[in-house]
């Protein structure tokens, strides 16, 4: 079987603004974390995600085959033309959704990674295979936060379960069917909710029950924040049409 | 008789170790020195970080979130440098926050453009990698250690933020000019970064003495200068210096008079960014305070044995 090149292109274009758009909102906290280490832990989850939107950019580029480079996606794109789910585009200015937010996109990218990397396509398979190293990382970053703040303190135990409820309606999006899917997005829904649900029950949390956002990234239905988002990533690169950076 | 192990260490050029003797004024001189150097790597975090969101190319992104992670990771460094004499970062970090401690004036200058990642990296990160490889033969032991990783760090840093203006000043005409202008905006800042002059510097003599401070303030802007000025050539770019030519009696180039007076103002408090470096920092530190408080807590619930929990 298969995939017909318009529908991989934006089937790759998904996963790649997925990471983009993470590594947007999580560039943000360097010079902003609680402390100093953590600066540094956020901008290295931000670098790897960054250079995993970077790989898959590039490969959509090659997909569709219209000479499209990493930063021609990136940078002169508009809204609706963007793939990403709704989870990753809201604001994260608040640490217990930073970790929250991590916590499901990285358990979600981890199983997805883990069974693209045999998958049919081996451009695809080697950039999961990277990847699948990377986000263990994010992984367990953000697990031992969820611990550390939902077993913490009072404060802190609330502020993270209302974290938790603030991220559960985007959780699904993740699960919908997607044209030109190599791995079932359906098929991750059960792994990845029985990792994610462990780790808040484990932190003395509950798994929220709330009725699922709409969505409609992946078909470039975004919401009001991703706009906001992408004129401020993007202004200057289009301010100088053609040059060289 | 502590003080004779010390004298005949740096005497001998050797370096003092946390557990050796030490005469109480140059520990407390280094814990000072240490410190503000790692609040200047902290607050440095800012003016860059304030292009991330907007870097102009996916690699130039990568490249500056790379940088200011960096510089996190000196002032990781620098404050574990600073706590082998006996402080703890929480009491720096609380003297920076509360004006008792300073950090490098050149940090309370604005980034108005992407040029200024450039100029940054190639003035204000050369001028650092002057004043800090003679740090590499402090005669403290861990700061000096500490420097010869930051140095290494910074020299890949110089060479970066050179690698940007050298791209617009080949670029577009906008481009150039962008280049043009954040040079001309940190020139005269990137020297002040030496200190004031000889005559005007009180404790110079006594840091040298110490083995802590190698060359003076004048003499390190020097050294600046005559780098600096054959780069901006290759770059071609102007810098905003008529005076700045070669003399060769001297063996050095010659370079305007500084604004000392402007350098004493930034420090005062009146430069153009000290308020907001000092309120982003203020900011992050109290909105963070509950999430230390969580890590602080679960730590001390989950190292209690067992039976004596409650």
């Amino acid at each position: 079987m298969t995939t017909p090149p318009s529908t991989l292109f934006d089937y790759v274009l998904g996963l790649a603004d997925d990471a983009l758009v993470s590594a947007q909102r999580m560039g943000w906290w360097i010079s902003r974390a609680p402390e100093l280490e953590e600066d540094v832990a956020l901008a290295n989850i931000g670098l790897d995600q960054l250079g995993q939107a970077r790989a898959l950019l590039t490969y959509a580029g090659a997909v569709e085959g219209a000479g499209r480079t990493e930063d021609d996606l990136a940078y002169l794109r508009d809204d609706r033309e963007f793939r990403n789910v709704w989870l990753v585009e809201r604001p994260q200015a608040d640490f217990a959704v930073t970790i929250a937010r991590l916590l499901v996109l990285a358990t979600w990218q981890s199983e997805l990674y883990v069974a693209l990397a045999s998958a049919s396509d081996p451009t695809l398979a080697g950039v999961a295979g990277k990847a699948v190293k990377e986000v263990a990382y994010h992984v367990d970053h953000a697990r031992l936060w969820t611990l550390r703040l939902g077993d913490g303190t009072e404060v802190s135990h609330l502020r993270m379960q209302q974290a938790l409820d603030a991220e559960w309606p985007y959780v699904e999006e993740l699960f919908a069917p997607t044209a030109g899917a190599l791995v079932d997005p359906g098929a991750l829904r059960e792994g990845v909710l029985g990792r994610v649900e462990e780790v808040v029950v484990a932190a003395t949390l509950s798994v929220p029950q709330v009725a699922p956002a709409i969505g409609g990234g992946r078909r470039g239905l975004h919401t009001e924040h991703l706009g906001h988002l992408l004129a401020e990533m993007q202004h200057l690169h289009r301010s100088h049409p053609g040059a060289v950076w | 008789m502590p003080n004779v192990s010390f004298d005949d260490l740096l005497a001998d050029d050797g370096r003092v170790e946390p557990r050796d003797p030490m005469p109480d004024g140059y520990r407390r001189t280094l814990v000072r020195q240490i410190a503000q150097h790692a609040h200047s790597e902290i607050i440095g975090m800012q003016p860059e970080g304030n292009w991330i969101s907007r870097a102009p190319s996916l690699r130039r992104k990568a490249i500056l979130m790379a940088k200011v992670q960096d510089e996190a990771g000196h002032g990781l460094y620098l404050y574990a440098a600073a706590e082998t004499l006996g402080v703890d970062r929480a009491d720096l970090l609380d003297q920076l926050h509360t004006g008792r401690q300073k950090y490098s004036s050149i940090f309370n200058y604005p980034t108005l453009t992407w040029a200024d990642v450039g100029a940054i990296g190639w003035l204000v990160d050369g001028a650092a990698i002057v004043n800090q490889v003679p740090l590499c033969r402090c005669s403290y032991g861990p700061y000096a250690r500490a420097m010869v990783r930051i140095c290494k760090e910074e020299s890949f840093h110089q060479r970066q933020g050179f690698e940007i203006l050298h791209t617009l000043s080949h670029g577009t005409p906008g481009q150039r000019a962008m280049a043009q202008d954040a040079v001309d905006r940190y020139w005269w800042p990137a020297l002040m970064m030496f200190g004031p002059p000889d005559d005007d510097s009180p404790h110079s003599a006594q840091s040298m003495a110490w083995g802590i401070k190698r060359f003076s303030n004048d003499d390190l802007r020097q050294r600046f200068v005559d780098m600096t000025v054959p780069q901006a050539e290759a770059l071609d770019l102007t810098l905003p210096d008529p005076e700045i030519r070669w003399n060769d009696e001297r063996g050095h180039y010659d370079f305007g008079e500084v604004d000392f007076g402007e350098l004493t103002e930034v420090i005062k408090g009146n430069g153009p960014c000290n308020r907001e470096r000092m309120a982003h920092r203020l900011r992050a530190h109290e909105d963070g305070a509950w999430v230390r408080e969580a890590a602080a807590a679960y730590a001390a619930k989950h190292a209690v044995p067992e039976e004596g929990a409650a």
